[in-house]
């Protein structure tokens, strides 16, 4: 603009005027052209004056917090009637831990609310809307944003920072549902009413250390009749330390560990058998975990690859309550039992991913004292459960995913429950932003 | 709980003279931002780039080794636009730094300096990944970074009150050999002008706005959906009746669609560095106008 402006002031100059231009008339023109910088800039400025106040929200909503809605339904084909499932050699969470109904159903739906609360926090709300009609508080929470050295404080309900796969919101999982591991040793998804302090260390590759204090709401430190712990001060504690970083230009690396120590009061679980038995004691959680993804240059877009596996190891003692006759009886009772997956899903060509994950689990040594029977406790009878699981998904675009799962399922002893799922997942409404 | 706090202390204290202590240390969303800091702040400032040439900035990880950079940031330089939205939230929730928070003058989102294109009049996810304030590829005309570069400048003057004023002086040297490419630029691009293009995505909408070429279509179907062989069929139809003179796309594009257009429709595709360190010529923000300007002169002659 600026340009055809001079340009058309010089045409004119040069048709209007004669050869020899007089100094005054080009002090003039000298003027003319500086009038013309001017304006041009201010029409440029007024031009940008308006675009800025046509992007400006004028309306009260525009404080709003980012709201997102998840969306899922799933088709379900399970050989095995899912009302009996169970996983053997280990005590029953009474978690969400079930391959679900048969058929079509629809899944949990989420809604997330998140904004800064001021210049110190942030909260957000996580509600799950289950298709029974149930809603719940899945995460609910404020987070510091104004600490300094590399601190933050979580406070409110939140999935616990115990192992990796626990902390991902199940819309963001690579398959259907949980790993073997996460549902026997964290009741498929732990989330805790607590307090969370993490530190940030302040060096070249990420290193975090955080400690975390619960009301111990959930298994293992609390599940069935008796409900969460009833005292003062704190239920349930964790801390974990990770470190992470990157492998040349293409590979980011992370690997965790955590401790989570429990002290379970009258947990109770049924046996298969009808018979209700409870537990109090200590229980002690390892968990390791590891996450490598890879792609080229770090651009994910066309093929990227995900390695990500965890090993669970748990010490339990203490003294269980076995009551089949309405006469209770108690006995010492210890175990050790571990287990691990790993998986591993590739993006061969944008937009479609293929994934397979194993999973085995260890039921251990448990051993019981007198009065108890090891016979009285079917459920806890040795076992070493596995599992196969594949899987392809398609990602039309960043807010949608159809996905296809078979699964050969090894969880209880006496037979293999072959699953497939097909699932939609998708977000509406703000662009989510997903944990490493 | 007490023991722990002393750990965290005694941890703190063996990493904490890790990182080397330059006056400001600046993280960039992008490499342009980058170039920009490092010719404002010259050895006052020790810069790092999240992002290459080689990597889409809207889709990026919020991997460990860059929650570790922003946690020792003192300025955070992003396009802003929700350009980040799926990758920087994460880091500054993450960082535990309260420097680079959003509202800290740590905090500087290049976008906002100038006037953005494309503002979207419906928003809806049906037209595309679409960010509400616009297109957020501002560095794409040079007036733009002319703009950006003095609220830059201050912004790390009044971070860095001790060398505020090399900051102004090596801004207002910038500025004056910028003032001077521009005009160059302006000159060299004069046969660009009202040059029908193809782009990959909506990322040169303001080299086309600054040059004057036209937009002719995208090979992308709508913003941030990657190209589907339905939408290539119709461009090659749509090319057979109003041609493009060239085809231009990213290095953090696959050449795939842009070559097979470009075989079909017979129209040149060209690779332009989009941003500092595309192309072995892009060295810095001169040299990265210098060899976009070039490729396309070259094509489209």
């Amino acid at each position: 603009m600026h340009r055809k402006a001079t340009m058309a002031l010089a045409v004119a100059a040069a048709l209007g005027l004669p050869h020899a231009a007089t100094a005054q008339t080009q002090d003039e023109l000298k003027a003319l052209r500086e009038q013309v910088r001017q304006l041009d800039r201010r029409v440029t400025e007024a031009e940008q004056a308006a675009i800025q106040a046509s992007s400006r929200p004028a309306s009260e909503s525009a404080m709003n917090p980012a709201v997102s809605v998840i969306l899922n339904g799933i088709y379900s084909n399970l050989s095995q009637d899912p009302n009996g499932f169970r996983i053997n050699g280990f005590v029953p969470t009474l978690g969400d831990v079930g391959p679900g109904v048969r058929g079509l159903s629809l899944g949990e739906s989420e809604l997330a609310l998140a904004a800064n609360v001021d210049h110190n926090f942030r909260g957000t709300l996580i509600a799950s809307i289950s298709p029974e009609d149930s809603i719940g508080v899945e995460e609910g929470y404020i987070q510091t944003l104004s600490l300094s050295y590399g601190f933050t404080i979580k406070a409110g309900r939140f999935f616990s920072a115990v192992g990796y796969q626990n902390q991902i919101h199940a819309h963001a999982w690579d398959f259907t549902d949980a790993p073997l591991a996460n549902k026997v040793f964290l009741g498929n998804q732990l989330n805790e009413d607590g307090i969370q302090l993490k530190w940030v260390a302040p060096a070249s590759f990420y290193w975090d250390v955080g400690v975390e204090a619960g009301r111990g709401r959930q298994f293992p430190a609390a599940a069935g009749a008796a409900g969460p712990r009833n005292k003062n001060g704190v239920g349930s504690g964790n801390v974990f330390t990770h470190v992470g970083g990157d492998f040349g230009t293409g590979t980011a690396w992370q690997t965790g560990v955590s401790y989570l120590s429990t002290s379970p009061q009258d947990r109770t679980f049924e046996d298969p058998t009808g018979t209700t038995n409870s537990f109090t004691g200590q229980s002690r959680l390892w968990v390791l975990d590891g996450i490598l993804k890879w792609a080229p240059n770090f651009n994910p877009t066309y093929t990227n690859f995900k390695l990500q596996g965890e090993y669970f190891r748990r010490r339990e003692n203490g003294d269980l309550t076995f009551d089949a006759t309405g006469a209770a009886q108690t006995g010492g009772f210890t175990s050790t039992q571990s287990g691990f997956y790993l998986q591993g899903v590739y993006q061969f060509v944008p937009m479609w991913r293929v994934g397979y994950r194993y999973d085995r689990l260890n039921s251990g040594n448990s051993s019981f004292s007198a009065p108890l029977n090891a016979a009285d406790f079917p459920i806890l009878a040795a076992y070493n459960p596995t599992k196969h699981t594949v899987m392809a998904d398609w990602s039309p675009s960043e807010f949608s995913r159809v996905r296809l799962q078979f699964a050969s399922d090894k969880s209880r002893s006496d037979v293999t429950d072959h699953q497939v799922f097909l699932q939609y997942i998708v977000s509406l409404g703000a662009h989510g932003a997903h944990k490493f | 709980m007490k023991t722990i706090l002393r750990f965290v202390v005694a941890l703190s204290s063996t990493v904490i003279a890790l990182p080397a202590t330059a006056a400001l240390n600046v993280f960039a969303c992008e490499p342009e931002w980058a170039a920009l800091a490092q010719e404002l702040g010259g050895d006052r400032v020790s810069v790092y780039s999240a992002t290459t040439a080689l990597q889409d900035p809207h889709r990026i990880e919020a991997r460990p080794s860059l929650i570790a950079r922003v946690r020792s940031a003192d300025l955070l330089i992003c396009s802003g636009s929700e350009l980040e939205i799926g990758w920087i939230p994460l880091l500054l929730t993450q960082s535990g730094n309260p420097r680079i928070q959003l509202g800290s003058p740590g905090y500087f989102e290049a976008s906002q300096q100038v006037a953005r294109l494309e503002i979207p009049k419906a928003i809806d996810r049906a037209l595309g990944d679409i960010h509400p304030g616009g297109n957020p590829h501002v560095h794409t005309d040079p007036r733009n970074i002319a703009r950006i570069a003095p609220a830059l400048m201050e912004r790390m003057a009044q971070l860095d009150p001790a060398n505020a004023e090399s900051y102004r002086q090596r801004g207002k040297s910038f500025l004056e050999r910028w003032q001077a490419a521009i005009a160059r630029w302006e000159q060299q691009t004069t046969p660009l002008k009202g040059v029908p293009v193809v782009v990959y995505h909506k990322d040169f909408s303001y080299f086309i706005n600054w040059t004057g070429m036209r937009e002719a279509g995208s090979l992308e179907p709508k913003p941030g959906i990657p190209p589907t062989p339905s939408h290539l069929a119709e461009l090659i139809d749509q090319m057979k009746r109003a041609p493009a003179k060239v085809i231009v796309y990213s290095p953090y594009n696959s050449p795939q669609a842009a070559e097979f257009l470009s075989s079909r429709a017979n129209i040149p595709a060209v690779m332009v560095p989009f941003t500092v360190g595309g192309t072995d010529k892009a060295k810095d923000l001169f040299g990265l106008f210098d060899d976009t300007i070039a490729r396309l002169l070259v094509t489209v002659k």
